[in-house]
């Protein structure tokens, strides 16, 4: 079922992509000057999911494994964070994202031991219980976590303490923080670009398309898997460390399988197979989800629908349909 | 002994109701080869029938009225699943299984909104059944005589599905159609409509685990979503697909549970 992958020509495609890449930073960096700080903070919620679904993706997409336990890798950042203000009385964002990046290299190295031994619907009912684990030992040990009631963190001073957030909070999110997210989610698609397109990452390809081959061929299934496992795990806990001082507050929620399932969706949404596609799918997602909870109670019914509807009709996502259709306009021509 | 034997009694009681949701997701995956993400919300749909009809619609009633009706829940889900199955889950038995995973959980957001959507979000109770059946004393505590029942309710499921399944027609149709599909086909067994029947056995086992727990507990949101997940520690213990490990694991998981309860008790 999966396309056959183009040849790599590194400089050809890398340029391309920069050409792509660049205009589109241009405009997200021109977003806090004209949109409204609501507007900016939104965005820079959908651009972590879009890190943390591009670090999901490595294994969805590229490595072909669905791994139904991410929330997990996302709460250990989150948490990573939160305990660090707790115990440790940090307040730099650079400590935080240090800290989210050992902590959830420890709890994927580990998980992923355990989980790359299975593919199909035993890694993702694996890496599900796995996370509901650790989803209940943040319920349950409420005097570490909070429990139920989280555990708060206040705004954090960027760049080693040059930008501090002490004047208003809403205009500090949506400029300086707005930026600081901006550029880690430059450096991660540019990292994760690197890595799809290295060696590395062709060798996760092929074991996606024939495992059998590429063993044959010599790629070490095992160890190629369990790496992807750890760098996809990290990148989605670099996002749950970003995303846990836009919130202000890390709750057990975001643990819970179901917010795995969220960013499956998110995924899927954009277009599993292309590299954007989690980006755009995660950004998408973001706002669908946010107007749907301010239209409806019943918004799980009205992203349930959308989720079936968008694997029964269109399964290629955003980027896939985009794609097709723009190749049919210039086949017309 | 008698605190023993109160603790025997809770942990089969438990792996009763888990034996009837997990065995009937491992039904569903051995004959179609697929996952339900909404088996969970499966069984709080009948929960959530079981509990609106003995608790709102006959509330005034008496216990054989409410006993009738108990298994109310349990069609309620077999009719859902005869719909479900043929509309949402057969375009994708040719498809990656990722996309399984993904269509179910569709489902599991669209079910969790229904019931939320036709009994409100409160916990809906039937335990004026659950009363009326009164407690009979073991050694020196009391025990709730409906429990019996639930116990004897799983323990004649596990009896009838394995009948049903070594000794019937059916039977021998289903186990040869999860083996071979295409041999089975090839063979004229009409392997949609075998589909269909064991889609709707296994909705009707997770219903009848829904509908027998809820006069004893109650219906809230969430209890699908918390079931999913102890019904795959049951059948990834006893392995995926396999009615027998599903009973195992279903005994194995009540009493680890009990003894869970029992010794790492929560810190106040």
């Amino acid at each position: 079922m999966s396309a056959p992958v183009p040849a790599f020509r590194p400089t050809a495609s890398s340029a391309r992509a920069l050409r792509v890449a660049v205009p589109i930073a241009v405009l997200l960096a021109l977003v806090p000057l004209v949109l409204p700080p609501y507007g900016a903070i939104l965005l820079a919620y959908g651009l972590v999911m879009a890190i943390g679904a591009l670090g999901f993706n490595l294994l969805l997409g590229y490595t072909g494994l669905l791994s139904f336990g991410h929330s997990a890798y996302f709460g250990v950042g989150a948490y990573a964070v939160a305990l660090m203000v707790k115990y440790l009385k940090v307040g730099s964002m650079e400590l935080f994202l240090i800290g989210a990046i050992v902590a959830s290299v420890l709890v994927t190295a580990l998980f992923g031991v355990v989980c790359v031994r299975y593919t199909t619907i035993f890694f993702g009912i694996l890496t599900l219980a796995l996370s509901q684990v650790l989803w209940s030992l943040a319920f349950k040990f409420f005097w570490v976590t909070g429990g139920t009631d989280g555990l708060r963190v206040p705004t954090p001073s960027l760049f080693g303490g040059l930008v501090t957030g002490t004047g208003d909070k809403t205009v500090f999110m949506s400029h300086a923080y707005y930026y600081y997210v901006l550029i880690v989610f430059g450096l991660c698609v540019a990292l994760m670009w690197v890595i799809v397109n290295s060696p590395f990452g062709m060798a996760l390809q092929a074991i996606r398309d024939n495992e059998t081959r590429a063993e044959f061929v010599g790629v070490r299934i095992w160890r190629y898997r369990w790496v992807a496992f750890l760098v996809s795990g990290v990148f989605t806990g670099l996002a749950g460390a970003l995303w846990v001082p836009l919130n202000g507050l890390t709750t057990p929620d975001i643990m819970h399988w179901t917010f795995s399932g969220e960013i499956v969706f998110m995924t899927v949404l954009g277009g599993f197979r292309s590299f954007a596609g989690p980006i755009i799918g995660a950004v998408v997602f973001n706002y669908l989800k946010t107007y749907a909870v301010g239209y409806t109670v019943y918004w799980q019914l009205l992203l349930g629908a959308v989720l079936v509807g968008l694997v029964l009709s269109l399964p290629t996502g955003i980027v896939g349909t985009a794609g097709r259709l723009l190749a049919r306009l210039q086949g017309r021509h | 002994m008698d605190v023993l034997l109160i603790h025997l009694l809770n942990s089969l009681l438990y792996a009763s109701v888990l034996f009837l949701i997990a065995g009937g997701l491992s039904l569903i995956y051995g004959v179609m080869r697929i996952v339900n993400l909404a088996h969970g919300n499966v069984y709080a749909f009948g929960a959530y029938v079981t509990a609106w009809v003995i608790g709102s619609v006959v509330a005034g009633a008496s216990m054989p009225v409410w006993l009738a009706l108990l298994p109310v829940g349990a069609v309620a889900t077999a009719i859902l699943g005869a719909v479900l199955e043929p509309t949402l889950l057969r375009p994708f038995y040719k498809r990656a299984e990722e996309y399984q995973l993904l269509c179910t959980f569709g489902l599991l957001m669209i079910l969790e909104d229904v019931m939320r959507l036709f009994w409100g979000p409160y916990p809906l109770s039937a335990s004026a059944l659950f009363e009326s059946f009164g407690s009979v004393t073991v050694g020196e505590s009391i025990y709730p005589t409906y429990n019996f029942l639930v116990i004897g309710v799983g323990a004649a499921a596990a009896i009838f599905l394995w009948a049903f399944i070594y000794r019937t027609k059916f039977g021998v149709v289903l186990r040869a159609t999860s083996q071979n599909m295409r041999m089975a086909s090839a063979l004229g067994v009409n392997v949609n409509r075998v589909y269909v029947e064991a889609f709707t056995l296994g909705c009707f086992m997770a219903g009848l685990g829904g509908a027998i727990i809820v006069p004893s507990q109650s219906a809230v949101l969430g209890m699908g979503v918390d079931a999913l997940v102890l019904s795959f520690i049951v059948v990834v213990i006893g392995g995926l697909g396999s009615l027998e490990g599903a009973l195992v694991g279903a005994i194995i998981v009540g009493f680890v549970r009990e003894a869970g309860i029992t010794w790492f008790a929560e810190r106040p």
